[in-house]
């Protein structure tokens, strides 16, 4: 394969600098949050389906247990964060933009966090990347980074790579949670790093790191010498560096096809968060049941980093850190360029919640009203993709869905860049989210007219098909009839059809008789 | 004379003329679908015969032939517009007399009422009920285009349309509609 | 309490559009200040009616459209419109000139296609063109340079001119324009274009006229390098691109110099071109009206040199002595073509990086 991995570094075009704020926050070790009395672990926390539930309201669990299966590919195990007994299984707020509910198995925790882990692998090498990618789904790992693809899906392709990439980047200004691991874990890092080569069978990783946390990489540098298939890059800090298609574009030169994937180009991309955890699950059997939250804002006193188990509700996160709301409070989860609100505190921490950020109005002041776009054009200076952002807020405004494909609304990363620098105000990327959700709809509702289209032919043809049949019965019983008659007639038995033919011919002579008698009549009485 | 040479001058060119049309008219043949298969893709496909015809395709017939466009409730004002479009005339709003625009449905059976008669599983015009005689029947929700025509037939009025509610995965970056509560500080 | 919901980005860079438009005007004082030492007190007084009557036009038309005027004064894009047509027009022209400018600006240019944002054209070049063919005498009667000047034209002189059309002491504009010879004097351009037509070289127009006294001319050439000095602090501060500008310049520049190698004697030399007339003002400040302009950066640099080439043509070969009002509508015209051709390729369509 071409190599297209030097030391050299590329840029990508746009990008901004906003105010990082990462020193409120990564100044202090990684603390443990205490046990909560309630957790409550949504059943879908990576994108993909959720598994079937396997335990019901009533049951005690060990910490570590699976709660749901993985039994379809796509589906990933959710386990119990401590020990205690399911309260309840339903409905409940999770951590989504929409503040819909979805289902949440909710424990009463009783204390004791007993806890069960699976098996360790002492030696990794000699198990197969099939018994790995199985112990990498049962423990539940999907994608730390953020969007939680599960990570075992993404490493079960057959197709060469020529790198793998540790994304240590996190570029979203105040999130330091990658920051603070990579401090004090870079060993355990580097050795899920290797795992992870091993599975997919290559040899060379590169770990990108932003030039904005020297600390990280002093530790790697410290314990890089034992590792040599793994190469550290620093990459100059800009936003958003840490987008999987910008840091290829960094590391490459080069860019991933459009609605294609990294490993089209034969890159593999997973978070230092995600090879943290494939290590602890390997190599010491423990489940995904907690990760590093970032809390921060200028409305708590305590800001940090936190081992927070999943499924505690960012109530608890928050009373723990000391948190002061003020009226018009925003709560983050994410962080300030890509995070979203959260209406109440209820919501719990999952696998995807890197930070929950509590600003001060003054701080990030709140939105103000939109203004007219004077077509400035400095979103297009700033956008990572190549996009023309105002260009697509017309075309979203004005509900052109084929104008806003032809613009690839799709390839829109959602960053925020463009509303970052916009002087108007426009909360540019919540018009394209919202465009997206109508194209996706639009090509949903129009998949299912199709399918309601094809059912209706279809009945249509069965109906008539049906109504042949009937007809054809029905004509194949006459025949059967005739066919009947015409073999009892060979054997003897008067033919009916002759008995009418005698019949109509009897008649036939009685009317011709008739005729006959009535002219001899005339002809008498005219005579 | 040049009567005769003006003539086959004009003959010629028309012969020449003729040749190109007819050369472009195979090599450059733009293949559309006939009107009424583009006219039956933007029709919603519920199969409800609220327009008085029965099913979607016959509607799209009708239109061809100089029906009204504004006879299609479930498809409501956005399939008017492109069917206004498409067809090069005024939009105009919905004929009231075949129903208002409403949310997307679904129907439900409550199943321990349903007596098994089939009578909804004729009714129905996508195939989208499931059963047999003196069987209780279901509908396969998603294949279930809320077309409301299973609801007359039931004896024993054991069918509901539920209206579909947004999940997470179908919701519309409304920040407006998440309800929110008032939590004390 | 409740929380508060909002869409993301939570946090935004601090830079809205009337902070935008405030450097905009911020940057135009060195000018208006060399106006004001070249050509008198008038300027004040124009700059005062543009905005007294854009900002009352502003108000009906918005009203009339049913909008609240806070929010559309709010983004202080009628004050850059109404200092721009202000420092365009000669600076005792009267004062029903600058209002029907301003009118025509405001209202047809830029409320009824919409307001900011919507209109196709820079509003104030419009109304520039529309005083230029309805009122040809009034739009091209510019005062003397102080320094060819019999008199100062003070504040007093300056209103009474603009209102009543004679000094105090009954001196009417043509009078003032005289020149110490009395002659009527013309701008640079004026004289060029009017020696150029009668056959005369340019080294014979030179001499003959006292104007060229100075590079680009007694006080157009300074006041030139007063508007490139603030369209250059607009580009440091990143309010403006640099294509524009550079764009603007290029295309003037180069298409003069290779007439000026050439026909020394019958062009107007790249000087007299870029040290004169409009060419800073619209370089810096006029064609780069965000609204009206091309968007992408490659977008804005064929845009800059298309005004540059048209603004030459016309010049050189048109009817009127000076083309940026001209140039920049015309090109204008052609953003959306430009736009289309120059739209950057997406990332992972098969762009280089």
């Amino acid at each position: 394969m071409k190599t297209s991995l030097t030391h050299q570094l590329w840029t990508f075009p746009g990008g901004i600098h906003p105010p990082e704020r990462k020193d409120l926050s990564n100044q202090v070790a990684i603390a443990t949050l205490p046990l909560s009395s309630v957790y409550r672990v949504p059943i879908k926390q990576h994108s993909g389906a959720a598994g079937p539930i396997i335990v019901s309201p009533g049951d005690k669990v060990l910490r570590g247990q699976p709660l749901t299966a993985a039994e379809l590919p796509g589906q990933l195990p959710v386990h119990a964060p401590t020990s205690g007994t399911i309260a309840k299984i339903g409905p409940g707020r999770v951590a989504h933009p929409s503040g819909l509910p979805d289902t949440l198995i909710e424990i009463n925790a009783d204390g004791a966090d007993q806890r069960q882990t699976l098996e360790p692998i002492g030696d990794y090498q000699a198990f197969s990347a099939a018994d790995l990618i199985t112990r990498i789904t049962a423990a539940g790992i999907a994608g730390l980074g953020g969007a939680g693809f599960p990570t075992a899906q993404k490493l079960n392709q057959q197709r060469p790579l020529e790198a793998l990439i540790i994304n240590g980047v996190e570029c979203e200004p105040y999130i330091t949670a990658d920051d603070r691991l990579m401090r004090e874990h870079a060993l355990d890092i580097c050795r899920g790093t290797m795992i992870l080569l091993h599975i997919v069978n290559c040899e060379r990783a590169i770990l990108a790191i932003e030039d904005n946390k020297p600390e990280a990489v002093a530790s790697f540098t410290a314990v890089l010498n034992e590792f040599p298939a793994i190469e550290l890059r620093v990459i100059p800090t800009k936003y958003p560096s840490g987008g999987e298609k910008q840091l290829i574009q960094i590391l490459t030169g080069r860019q991933v096809p459009s609605r294609g994937l990294p490993i089209d180009l034969g890159f593999l991309m997973q978070n230092v968060g995600t090879a943290y955890a494939v290590a602890r699950a390997v190599e010491h059997g423990e489940v995904l049941d907690q990760r590093v939250v970032t809390v921060t804002g200028e409305n708590v006193d305590k800001p940090g980093n936190y081992w927070v188990r999943l499924g505690t509700p960012v109530a608890d996160l928050l009373a723990h850190t000391g948190f002061r709301a003020e009226p018009q409070q925003r709560v983050i989860m994410g962080g300030p360029m890509m995070g979203f609100t959260l209406p109440d505190l209820t919501v719990p921490i999952v696998k995807i919640s890197n930070c929950v950020l509590v600003p001060s109005t003054q701080e990030l002041e709140p939105a103000q009203t939109e203004m007219p776009c004077i077509r400035c054009g400095a979103c297009a200076d700033v956008c990572p993709a190549q996009l023309l952002p105002q260009q697509l807020q017309w075309l979203a405004k004005a509900k052109d869905y084929d104008g806003l494909e032809q613009q690839n609304l799709f390839d829109c990363i959602e960053c925020g860049a463009c509303a970052y620098v916009c002087p108007s105000e426009i909360p540019l990327v919540h018009y394209y989210r919202k465009a997206k959700a109508e194209v996706r709809t639009i090509a949903r509702e129009k998949a299912q007219a199709e399918v309601a289209r094809q059912r209706f032919e279809a009945r249509k043809e069965r109906l008539e098909r049906e109504k042949q049949e009937r007809l054809e019965r029905h004509r194949q019983a006459a025949e059967a009839r005739k066919k009947a008659q015409a073999e009892a007639q060979q054997q003897g038995a008067p033919n009916p059809q002759d008995a009418v033919q005698a019949a109509i011919a009897r008649a036939k002579a009685r009317k011709a008789a008739l005729a006959a008698a009535k002219a001899k009549q005339e002809d008498d009485s005219s005579a | 004379m040049s009567l005769v040479t003006g003539l086959l001058v004009f003959a010629g060119l028309a012969l020449i003329f003729g040749l190109i049309l007819g050369f472009a008219a195979v090599r450059f043949k733009v293949e559309s679908d006939p009107i009424v298969d583009q006219i039956d893709a933007i029709l919603p496909q519920t199969q409800c015969g609220q327009c008085g015809y029965p099913g979607c395709r016959p509607y799209a017939e009708a239109i061809a032939n100089g029906d009204e466009i504004n006879k299609c409730p479930p498809g409501g004002e956005a399939t008017i517009k492109k069917l206004a479009d498409l067809m090069g005339v005024e939009a105009k709003p919905l004929d009231s007399a075949h129903g208002e625009e409403s949310v997307k449905k679904v129907a439900v059976i409550r199943e321990d009422e349903c007596i098994g008669c089939t009578k909804c599983i004729q009714a129905c015009p996508v195939d989208a009920i499931l059963g047999a005689a003196k069987q209780m029947h279901t509908v396969i929700a998603h294949e279930c285009t809320g077309c409301d025509l299973c609801v007359e037939p039931c004896p024993v009025d054991c069918i509901d349309m539920v209206p579909v509610t947004p999940k997470t995965e179908t919701w519309q970056w409304d920040l407006q509609q998440i309800p929110v509560k008032v939590v004390e500080s | 309490m409740t929380f508060k919901l909002a869409a993301s980005p939570h946090t935004h860079q601090k830079r809205s559009t009337q902070q935008v438009m405030r450097w905009v005007y911020l940057c135009m004082i060195p000018g208006i200040i060399l106006h004001h030492y070249f050509f008198g007190a008038g300027v004040w007084l124009q700059m005062l009616l543009a905005l007294i009557v854009g900002l009352s036009a502003e108000a009906i038309a918005v009203k009339l459209r049913g909008r609240s005027i806070r929010t559309v004064w709010r983004d202080h894009t009628t004050v850059v419109t109404a200092l721009l047509l202000a420092v365009s027009i000669p600076s005792l022209a009267p004062w029903w000139v600058i209002s029907i400018g301003m009118i025509f600006a405001i209202v047809v240019v830029k409320q009824v296609y919409g307001g900011v944002g919507q209109n196709l054209f820079n509003p104030a070049m419009a109304g520039y063109v529309v005083l230029l063919i309805s009122f040809p005498v009034q739009m091209s009667s510019w005062p003397l340079a102080t320094e060819l000047a019999q008199q100062r034209v003070d504040l007093s002189t300056a209103a009474s001119l603009i209102f009543s059309g004679y000094t105090p002491a009954g001196y009417s504009l043509e009078q003032l324009r005289m020149g110490v010879d009395g002659l009527t004097m013309a701008t640079p351009l004026d004289a060029l274009r009017n020696g150029l037509t009668a056959q005369f070289t340019t080294p014979e127009i030179f001499a003959s006229q006292a104007i060229f006294g100075a590079v680009g001319g007694i006080g157009w050439g300074w006041l030139n390098l007063a508007w490139l000095a603030g369209g250059l602090i607009l580009v440091q501060q990143r309010i403006i691109s640099w294509h524009i500008p550079v764009g603007v310049l290029l295309g003037l520049a180069v298409p003069a110099a290779i007439f000026q190698l050439f026909n020394p004697d019958t062009s107007i030399p790249v000087s007299i071109h870029l040290l004169s007339g409009a060419t800073m003002l619209g370089a810096f400040f006029i064609a780069t009206d965000p609204v009206s302009a091309a968007t992408s950066n490659r977008g804005r640099l064929w845009f800059g040199l298309l005004i540059g080439v048209l603004v030459f043509i016309i010049r050189s070969f048109g009817g009127y002595p000076d083309g940026m009002a001209f140039a920049v509508l015309l090109a204008n015209m052609c953003v959306p073509i430009i736009d289309k051709y120059t739209q950057p390729i997406a990332y992972g369509h098969g762009g280089k990086s």
